[in-house]
């Protein structure tokens, strides 16, 4: 592809600016019997090290292959044929276990092989592109680094090679393998009855998804509220803590306000305590006897015997998170729209005062739409972080209280607390995975929608 | 004349609201954590109680959290939680510095994508793939032991710590270029920029890094509990707190869960109170002009 686009130049290239294609087009037979012996190019232009760790990562690559790499890759098209069985040892006389195929390791060991290839295949490309970068410099006579130069320029022209290269290896091993392991899981049938070791699971296809969506199911039926519910609350909880938290730093910013630094100490002293200690404080304070029942009973509001059910009936319980919510999100928003207030031009807040706006016109008219420039980005984080906001829901109320119609979900469960309770509490982890792939879906297509715009805002060079 | 004095003493009115509002809800917002505090000294024991003010006081509590038997060891949990806080601190710092320096200083061909791949893996909900690192551990060999599990939770904590890097990443780009350019025409190359230069001006940016990734191992806990399963001993401090609410344990050591959250706090608010500054420091900007 590269190649294509790129043929209509002249051949001598500006080196290190070519891609695979180029090189192999362009290369002579030795470049292009580089893709098949690694190394070969650069072993033959004298820079014998590099060629020999090309050939030696080949060698190993392909060592892996035969030992467990096939019989891995075949395993993951089938996902296990053996399943474990019960065998009469008549010796012994008793039933012994026959160990047969694992589904989940044979998933991951596939997985694992994938990545492994990927690997491969980028030595592949970068042995041709080195190959065909000493023949350049050949031809036109310039001097062709030795293993010295090599190990020198990581600390130079190729330095994020050198400080990448570990951060890329742990976040591949622990964040990019697993995920795409957890993706393929969606389109198999590993839940409850399928249990590996003592069970295989094998591919759907897109049953699960069809499953999830499918009108008067019972998964759709739990799928549509939880949906709902996740979207209205991370539009209010975003909301509320923003305008909120930005109202109470211009209150204490203000010019007549004494002890601004104390005022503050108050508030961001919530954000230091831990959040699941405050939440499960919350959760004792608002408990159908805890102290906030029993203080409505003593100032008489409630009858004696009565109790407010703030965090045990469906409704209540949604009000009750998410003011509970803007305890926790209010100091933060505080905390960093105070520096950026104090950056707003002074001019802007005479003008209108001399037009004759009162507090709230400067407010609607200035304050927010200035802050909304400067902080959408921020903002957006805020919202995809709500839709992810597992802390909250899962400490105040564990997704409770339970509900009959849904399927392994409460009313307060958001998409993520329902996932968690799918995979770690009911070991469903296909319908985990599909749910994990929907709420990505959400958020990169409303991710998408809303970066567009700030970047289009951003043009405009500042607020005017 | 007249205006002017009505003037005033309407400031004086919104002034004396402005401050009684505020002292309400600094009232709201101080009273959950008063309440751990009178928790943690509450001489009755057992677990919720109608009242807020507690019949009686004491130190038990507390005392009761440092001398453990059984299964509850809060010394032990102590231990871990700083050992793994140190040692993933140390390896995230290292990380997310390399990873934004490079994402925002150098130019190569990969930089776009990375910096694309890094958002869209933002954007999977990040227990998701829980299951699986469990497993991936479990092959390396890491679950084998308590010892090691604390090693698995430093690995897991920094890798997933360097693809943080947007605050870093942001504060690099707002360093003037002409210093780096002005070091490359005197011949230093690119690591001796970095290390000599770049680094000394990032004080604040490391500091606020090192302090971050120090309080994560402290309040997480879902993370820790998948990876550390029963192992009490080897537990970090929050699932080990949390463990005291469980019903087995609640009835008894409910106040001591709250001793145990207090003594916890006081070195998390104390670090906090001391990164909010390079937090504001870190996010304006090093050098202006």
């Amino acid at each position: 592809m590269a190649g294509k686009k790129q043929k209509r130049f002249s051949k001598p290239m500006f080196l290190g600016e070519y891609g695979f294609g180029t090189a192999f087009v362009h290369g002579n037979v030795i470049t292009k019997l580089s893709a098949i012996i690694f190394g070969l190019g650069n072993i033959l232009h004298k820079q014998i090290m590099r060629g020999l760790l090309y050939l030696a990562l080949e060698a190993g690559y392909f060592i892996y292959m035969t030992s467990i790499g096939i019989k891995a890759l075949q395993d993951l098209t089938t996902l296990g044929t053996k399943t474990q069985e019960e065998v009469f040892n008549e010796a012994k006389g008793i039933y012994e276990y026959v160990v047969g195929d694992n589904s989940m390791l044979c998933l991951l060991y596939g997985v694992v092989t994938l990545f492994v290839t990927a690997v491969f295949i980028a030595a592949l490309t970068s042995s041709v592109k080195s190959a065909y970068d000493s023949q350049l410099r050949k031809e036109l006579g310039k001097s062709i680094p030795n293993f010295v130069d090599d190990i020198k320029s990581l600390t130079n022209s190729k330095l994020q090679a050198t400080l990448l290269a570990v951060p890329i290896i742990g976040v591949i091993a622990f964040t990019v393998v697993p995920l795409v392991f957890n993706i393929f899981i969606a389109f198999t049938n590993y839940d409850r009855d399928h249990q590996p070791p003592g069970n295989l699971f094998d591919w759907v296809g897109f049953d699960n998804f069809v499953a999830m969506f499918k009108t008067g199911g019972v998964l759709s039926n739990t799928f549509w509220p939880v949906f709902q519910w996740t979207i209205i609350w991370a539009v209010f909880a975003t909301f509320t803590c923003y305008i909120l938290g930005m109202l109470l730093a211009i209150v204490i910013n203000r010019e007549g306000t004494r002890f601004k630094g104390f005022w503050r100490f108050l508030f961001v002293l919530s954000i230091a305590v831990p959040q699941f200690v405050s939440l499960l404080t919350m959760r004792t304070i608002f408990n159908t006897n805890g102290p906030m029942n029993s203080l409505l009973r003593t100032l008489g509001v409630i009858d004696v015997t009565q109790s407010v059910p703030f965090l045990t009936d469906g409704s209540i319980a949604k009000i009750t998170i998410i003011c509970i919510n803007i305890w926790i999100g209010v100091p933060f928003t505080m905390l960093s729209t105070t520096g950026i207030l104090n950056n707003i031009p002074k001019d802007l807040y005479e003008a209108a005062k001399v037009d004759g706006a009162n507090a709230l016109v400067t407010f609607f008219k200035i304050t927010l739409p200035y802050m909304l420039f400067i902080t959408s980005p921020s903002l957006i984080t805020a919202f995809v972080g709500n839709i992810n906001n597992f802390n909250v829901i899962y400490l105040l109320t564990g997704g409770g209280p339970e509900s009959i119609e849904y399927y392994y979900a409460g009313k307060t469960d958001l998409l993520v607390t329902w996932l968690y309770k799918l995979t770690i509490t009911n070991k469903d982890y296909n319908l985990g995975s599909v749910i994990g792939i929907i709420v990505f879906v959400i958020l990169a297509t409303f991710s998408l929608l809303t970066y567009r715009r700030t970047a289009s805002y951003k043009d405009e060079e500042g607020f005017q | 004349m007249k205006t002017k004095k009505t003037g005033r003493t309407k400031k004086i009115i919104t002034n004396s609201i402005v401050h009684i509002g505020l002292a309400i809800l600094g009232f709201i917002w101080v009273l959950p954590i008063a309440f751990v505090i009178l928790t943690s000294f509450r001489a009755e024991g057992g677990t919720y109680k109608s009242y807020i003010m507690p019949r009686g006081y004491t130190l038990d509590n507390y005392k009761n959290l440092f001398d453990q038997y059984g299964s509850l060891v809060f010394t032990k949990w102590l231990t871990n939680t700083m050992l793994v806080a140190i040692a993933s601190c140390i390896l995230a710092t290292f990380f997310v510095l390399s990873v934004s320096y490079v994402l925002s200083r150098l130019r190569f061909r990969m930089r776009k994508k990375l910096l694309n791949i890094a958002l869209i893996l933002g954007m999977f909900p990040s227990f998701m793939s829980m299951i699986a690192v469990y497993y991936i551990l479990k092959g390396f060999g890491f679950l084998e032991s308590g010892q090691l599990k604390l090693v698995a939770l430093v690995l897991v904590y920094s890798c997933g710590a360097s693809l943080g890097f947007y605050i870093a990443k942001g504060f690099f780009d707002t360093l003037p270029r002409t210093i780096d350019e002005a070091a490359y025409i005197d011949g230093a190359s690119k690591w001796k920029v970095f290390t000599k230069i770049t680094i000394p001006l990032s004080k604040p940016i490391i500091v606020n890094t090192l302090l971050t990734s120090f309080m994560a191992p402290w309040v997480d806990y879902i993370f820790a509990k998948v990876i550390l399963g029963q192992d009490r001993a080897y537990y970090t401090i929050a699932i080990g707190l949390w463990t005291m609410l469980e019903k087995e344990f609640a009835e008894y050591y409910y106040t001591t869960f709250f001793a145990g959250c207090v003594i916890i706090s006081i070195p998390i608010v104390i670090l906090f109170l001391f990164t909010q500054r390079f937090y504001v420091e870190g996010t304006a900007g090093a050098v202006k002009g």
